[in-house]
């Protein structure tokens, strides 16, 4: 009795480990051609890219459990090392906000020059962010913003309400007039605010044309839990015309859903911009026709912000004699037509 | 065994059938299984860790800030720990204390919620979570003495609906708690030690009475190691088993607490794989997982070894990937450890 429920616990234990093996899926953002721009390397002399004095800078985003959010640590590194004078610690995503905030705190020990910071969950890193601020290190809040504006130096931001509202117009400008499109919708996770704010946007730019979501679903921005919510929104709309898809990463997921299923009438809308999407977008052979972009780079325009910030620059081609305050990225549409412009600096899913 | 007893002491009935099952070889090998021996393991396991800590990362290592910043990580998860070991001890499992963990941190920020500590007193709030923590708790229990469904699927039911209800509660945002005594409290310092620490310090030490002191302490050895044995010596086994998984309920309501503390805010996402972590950190610490024999000492030293880990490679700009896979690592090694020393304690 007793052996058999030692293997029992040792079988558990075994299968607990692989499942927490598991967890870490790879992420391989590959594109070293990529254009991220600068570096010390290739600057002129009086330019912000000179090498100036040395700069520590502590990096921080959750777990890259989906491609967009590979691409972000990947590209925050790839543009760190470009540059002669900026000493990246990168402590390694994580889901768990106690980890996360054990992690500013050690970078706040480090005595780092400035941290960059995606949180998982921005209001739960608030307290630590304001706790940098207070210790004199410079914040830079990435994509997710903290409830207080006093946590960070600098916020950069995709447009999430924009991205709803970019791919709201897009069906609008598809449309005859006065039809009655079905329209639906497949969300990422509910609880984050960015997809409340996409959702708002897509449905604003909707009823400027009359129209509404008819079907929505929500998924978790990764491949399965696309396929899952889309086939099963399939399953609960037998005709659609439109569908947009908040991210392109669950969007495989998606895509494969639409193929099982044999579905072809509708048009889809993708989200975020992975080179993947932008491939079929340019190939024209699947129901994806076009993607909204939500920069998978803002993390990289991060650590250049605060390399400038430490070393005391302006931000070029600006008037203003410090670096800003908030910097709001743009969300266009990719089509067919200009997804050549868009392709290189896409990223890997 | 349990013939040569009085009927009339029912201490000594208990302690016969905590012994059947803790009873040991003699000789080297007492001291190699005794819970000295396994401890002086888990001392080598973290000296080595600080050693390899303090040398890739000297000062940044040793100074205290990074102590308290260590300590600060562990609290949430060590109290979560503690109460998991007696669960494991009295031969069961809980795959739900995560969830547990988010419901009773979502309930205990509701815009009610914090209304009623704002008319009255913070406290209301530790109440809340404590009573949320118990109540799963008690479901779970009950489930598994009195409606005969196994740890393990029964605590995957309360993983999956818990976790769900949060979801629904806070309609899926994260709930900002408005109520600055509350936060105040816990980050306050004495000794320049913030008291979220000393509430982890103080759990443990109230674990290792209640475990080694105590009669539930040893009724706990008892069930878990042998339950027709514990049940012929007069406990009442099933009854036992609802008061662990209440137990460990009210762990997961006082992290919930301290987890509150740290982030300012309740959320559906707090305390992701927790049940994955506290398990771990149980079972390197040399509780059975097969039941009847822990410490809360080891398990203790589970938890600083996998923060100390955690660390460590956070200062050394290593991949959290690594680490992952030096976890596993570290867990297979302690439960092959594990079966050895069960195998021999079975020839002997």
């Amino acid at each position: 009795m007793k052996s058999i429920r030692n293997r029992f616990g040792v079988t558990l234990v075994a299968g607990l480990s692989v499942l927490a093996l598991g967890a870490c899926t790879g992420n391989d953002s590959g594109d070293d051609d990529k254009k991220l721009g600068g570096g010390t390397s290739q600057a002129d002399s009086g330019s912000n890219d000179e090498a100036g004095d040395k700069v520590v800078i502590g990096f921080s985003a959750p777990a890259a459990d989906h491609g967009w959010m590979g691409s972000i640590t990947e590209s925050a590194k790839k543009v760190a090392e470009q540059y002669d004078d900026v000493e990246l610690r990168v402590a390694d995503g994580t889901n768990d906000v106690s980890l996360q905030i054990s992690q500013v705190e050690t970078f706040i020990n480090d005595g780092v020059d400035a941290i960059v910071l995606l949180p998982f969950d921005g209001a739960a890193m608030t307290p630590v962010a304001l706790k940098a601020m207070d210790a004199g290190i410079p914040v830079i809040n990435v994509d997710r913003e903290f409830d207080d504006p006093n946590a960070a130096r600098v916020t950069i931001l995709g447009d999430n309400y924009g991205m709803g509202v970019s791919a709201g117009a897009y069906i609008c400008s598809q449309l005859d007039e006065g039809a009655d499109a079905v329209v639906a919708e497949i969300a990422g996770i509910d609880s984050l605010p960015l997809t409340q704010d996409r959702s708002q946007g897509f449905e604003d730019a909707l009823s400027e044309c009359g129209q509404d979501v008819d079907n929505r679903v929500a998924a978790e921005f990764t491949v399965e839990s696309g396929e899952k919510a889309a086939g099963n929104l399939l399953q609960a709309a037998p005709k659609i015309d439109f569908l947009w898809n908040h991210d392109d990463d669950q969007g495989v997921g998606v895509l494969q859903a639409i193929k099982n299923a044999g579905r072809d009438e509708f048009v889809m809308i993708g989200g975020a911009g992975s080179a993947n999407a932008m491939r079929d977008i340019q190939a024209d052979n699947t129901v994806l026709k076009a993607t909204v972009i939500y920069p998978s780079t803002q993390a990289a325009d991060g650590i250049k912000l605060a390399r400038l910030l430490v070393q005391g620059k302006a931000l070029g081609d600006l008037v203003e004699v410090e670096v800003p305050r908030t910097v709001q990225l743009y969300a266009p549409v990719v089509t067919k037509d200009n997804v050549d412009q868009f392709i290189d600096t896409a990223f890997e899913s | 065994m349990t013939d040569n007893i009085p009927a009339s002491d029912e201490t000594a009935r208990v302690e016969a059938a905590a012994q059947e099952t803790t009873r040991e070889g003699t000789g080297a090998l007492a001291v190699l299984n005794s819970s000295v021996g396994r401890n002086a393991g888990l001392v080598v396991a973290l000296v080595i860790l600080c050693v390899v800590g303090a040398a890739t990362a000297g000062d940044r290592f040793t100074s205290t800030d990074n102590a308290l910043t260590i300590l600060r990580y562990a609290a949430t998860i060590g109290v979560v720990s503690v109460g998991m070991t007696f669960v494991i001890i009295g031969g069961g499992i809980d795959l739900s204390v995560g969830a547990i963990l988010a419901l009773s941190s979502v309930w205990c920020t509701t815009l009610a919620t914090q209304q009623m500590a704002q008319d009255s007193t913070w406290l209301v709030m530790v109440g809340v979570a404590l009573a949320v923590g118990a109540a799963c708790g008690l479901v779970n229990g009950l489930l598994i003495a009195y409606g005969g469904v196994v740890p393990f699927i029964a605590t995957l039911a309360m993983l999956a609906s818990a976790r769900g209800l949060a979801e629904i509660i806070s309609n899926k945002k994260t709930q900002i708690v408005q109520v600055p005594e509350f936060i105040d409290f816990f980050n306050k310092e004495i000794l320049g030690v913030q008291i979220s620490i000393y509430v982890f310090a103080l759990v443990a030490i109230v674990g290792w009475v209640l475990l080694n002191r105590t009669t539930f302490g040893r009724r706990t050895i008892a069930v878990g190691g042998n339950p027709e044995a514990a049940r012929l010596a007069g406990i009442n086994v099933k009854w036992h088993t609802v008061m662990l998984y209440v137990l460990l309920g009210v762990c997961c309501g006082i992290a919930a607490v301290l987890l509150i503390a740290r982030t300012s805010t309740g959320s559906s996402t707090h305390g992701l794989l927790y049940e994955l972590e506290a398990i771990a950190a149980v079972v390197i610490g040399g509780t059975l997982l097969s039941g009847g024999r822990g410490t809360i000492v080891g398990t203790v030293f589970g938890v600083l070894i996998f923060s100390i880990l955690t660390n460590v490679f956070v200062l050394n700009n290593r991949s959290q990937s690594e680490q992952q896979l030096l976890k596993g690592a570290i867990i297979v090694a302690a439960v092959l450890l594990q079966q050895r020393l069960a195998s021999r304690n079975s020839s002997t």
